[in-house]
């Protein structure tokens, strides 16, 4: 490993684990079907709130959702993310969906 | 004024007010520059709050509201979300007659701007 490549590395891995830690709470409490988890945190790199955490896009396929309008399935996926949101998380980008949902929108792809 | 009477003002006296990071003109995130867009798009004046230069209401609106991110629009009084929500109800529609719904509601635009 070269000088220079270190701290990427470095930023690299601990991105990783917290796409993990991520992954790990919403899938204990949600249950999802499926979970994709996009890392978006070098996007935004330099910008002042991405020294705090990171970007994340979440889409989230949980029976949990159903029956619930949007503003009650981002409060589920918040409360399900917790305090991750007050040190490894800067943004979160939800797409909360029902299987059912989810279902139509692959029909539609 | 206590921060939570100020903020708890803001959502009162305004049909819709958006809580964001920099100004309309000047936004400071690309979340915040794009809900004060899709509002912008409805159609009517809306109020907003630059947290930037209100520390306190940075501080204190996720207890308020029980969201934890920045920007929260809220419109009739109601949080309705934030970037993610805003979009997904302005593609759909919704947003622009909620809007339209709160602004006659109040008997007019909101005008006041922090």
């Amino acid at each position: 490993m070269t000088r220079g490549s270190a701290p990427s590395d470095a930023a690299q891995a601990s991105g990783d684990a917290r796409s993990t830690r991520l992954r790990d709470r919403l899938s204990a409490a949600l249950a999802p079907c499926d979970i994709d988890i996009v890392d978006d945190s070098h996007l935004h790199a330099g910008h002042a709130g991405a020294r705090h955490g990171g970007h994340y896009s979440v889409t989230i396929v949980a029976a949990v959702f159903a029956g619930k309008n949007l503003l009650e399935r981002h409060r589920i996926v918040y409360a399900a993310v917790g305090d991750l949101m007050n040190t490894d998380i800067h943004a979160l980008s939800i797409k909360a969906l029902t299987p059912h949902e989810a279902s139509a929108v692959s029909q539609l792809l | 004024m206590d921060v939570m009477e100020f903020i708890k003002k803001q959502v009162e006296e305004n049909p819709v007010v958006i809580f964001m990071k920099g100004t309309p003109d000047f936004p400071q995130c690309g979340f915040s520059a794009r809900s004060s867009q899709a509002l912008a798009a409805c159609g009517e004046e809306f109020a907003y709050v630059n947290i930037f230069e209100f520390p306190e209401v940075h501080r204190n609106l996720p207890s308020f509201s029980n969201w934890p991110t920045f920007p929260q629009v809220f419109i009739g009084g109601q949080l309705i979300g934030g970037c993610d929500i805003t979009l997904e109800m302005y593609q759909r529609g919704e947003l622009q007659t909620l809007v339209k719904e709160a602004v006659a509601k109040a008997g007019g635009a909101a005008t006041a701007k922090q």
